[in-house]
């Protein structure tokens, strides 16, 4: 585990950063918040990524809990830095989703459906299905324990 | 102008900016709500959807309607909104000078130029293929940024030519697949076609789109959420289409 984490982990570490601070450059998010949001979807997918080797499960049930956890990392790191920037969390929460979020899936049951394999556009369809419906759940659970330590920090102070 | 006249063009304005430019139906309702109740009339009712937006004052007997006909992805636009939004609850501006900054958001043009467009779609196309795949054969690496860059130009300039939906996506798909299609012809072996394609298309599809969705229909906008689902199969299908008609030569 950490020898995947020093090797593979670091590599793709470095593809999501690339990847989120690229997609939030064609969102046109603003400059200040680019290298930010990187960071935020680099941790996101890190999460995914370890999550996937770890777990012994069927593919549907890794790709499940692995985008749940990832969208909830998302999630909370959006919201902080939202609050460090003084910007709506929307301009890190979505050009970090990009290595999760089901895009590929999507284009590949139509092309699978065209070309004439019926079961494999099946299998990604349930894919998208999963991935779409556990990062919403995902955000769901982040906003609540911001709202929650927002709450415990209104408290303290 | 009267103000309740003018506040419901302000919060209109602020509304449809923000769910033009990619912001959640939620969101797009919890500021044109702050922005009346700001304005001291707390108990106006904003009813929003995908297509068209309704804010109306009870007390005045007054309400007006306003159609958002395209939706788009520009964050900058939501932040400007949401600063704007901001300071007039704090009191730095007026309801005036609100909605003169809103029409100059509405107005700007993106910050980032083109060829910057470009060279983001190519380290968004890349990385993804090697995280996803991890194919990284030269071949492999050089097409792929070649697709997803002529791709994403393809798309962008349909897109401002036309105006004609779903068209940008097919074509910008078509030229992907064409230029895999030519690699694999001029490459011997160590090519990888289906790896190269999926990271090129990364730029192009639907898949922020569909999260969204799910997200607008858990939040109870029952026909927002399906409206936006439908929008991005029908993008997913141009794209699924573009790369199928040149997936036939292989």
């Amino acid at each position: 585990m950490w020898y995947w984490l020093v090797t593979t982990g670091l590599l793709q570490f470095i593809l999501a950063y690339l990847a989120t601070a690229g997609f939030g450059v064609l969102l046109n998010i603003p400059r200040r918040a680019v290298n930010l949001s990187g960071w935020v979807g680099a941790a996101g997918w890190v999460t995914y990524e370890a999550l996937y080797q770890v777990l012994p499960m069927t593919i549907d049930v890794k790709l499940a809990i692995g985008n749940l956890v990832a969208a909830i990392v998302i999630g909370v790191a959006s919201g902080l830095a939202a609050h460090y920037k003084q910007m709506p969390m929307i301009i890190f929460n979505i050009p970090s989703l990009v290595p999760l979020v089901p895009g590929g899936q999507s284009y590949r049951v139509v092309r699978n459906l065209v070309t004439g394999h019926p079961d494999i556009a099946n299998q990604y369809l349930a894919q998208v299905v999963i991935i779409a419906g556990v990062i919403a759940i995902g955000f769901l659970i982040a906003e609540f324990i911001n709202r929650l330590t927002w709450h415990l920090a209104q408290k303290q102070a | 102008m009267t103000e309740p006249k003018l506040l419901m063009q302000t919060t209109l304005l602020a509304g449809a900016i923000l769910l033009e430019n990619g912001a959640e139906i939620a969101r797009v309702e919890d500021t044109m709500h702050r922005i009346a109740t700001n304005a001291g009339y707390p108990d106006a009712q904003v009813f929003v959807l995908l297509t068209g937006i309704t804010v109306s004052l009870p007390e005045t007997d007054a309400s007006q309607v306003r159609a958002i006909h395209q939706r788009g992805m520009d964050l900058e636009k939501v932040d400007q909104v949401n600063t704007l939004s901001r300071r007039f609850a704090s009191r730095e501006i007026t309801l005036t000078e609100f909605s003169a900054a809103l029409a100059r958001v509405n107005q700007a043009v993106p910050t980032f130029p083109f060829s910057w467009l470009v060279v983001a779609a190519l380290v968004v196309s890349v990385p993804l293929m090697v995280a996803f795949t991890g194919h990284a054969t030269p071949a492999d690496l050089l097409t792929c940024g070649l697709a997803g860059m002529a791709g994403f130009a393809a798309y962008y300039w349909v897109n401002r030519l036309g105006r004609i939906r779903f068209l940008s996506e097919f074509v910008g798909a078509f030229v992907i697949g064409l230029i895999t299609l030519i690699g694999f012809y001029l490459t011997q072996n160590n090519y990888h076609p289906d790896a190269i394609i999926i990271g090129a298309v990364m730029p192009l599809v639907p898949g922020v789109a569909i999260t969204n969705a799910v997200r607008d229909t858990m939040t109870g906008n029952l026909l927002s959420g399906p409206a936006r689902a439908i929008e991005a199969i029908l993008s997913a299908c141009a794209i699924g289409l573009g790369i199928a008609l040149t997936s036939i030569f292989y």
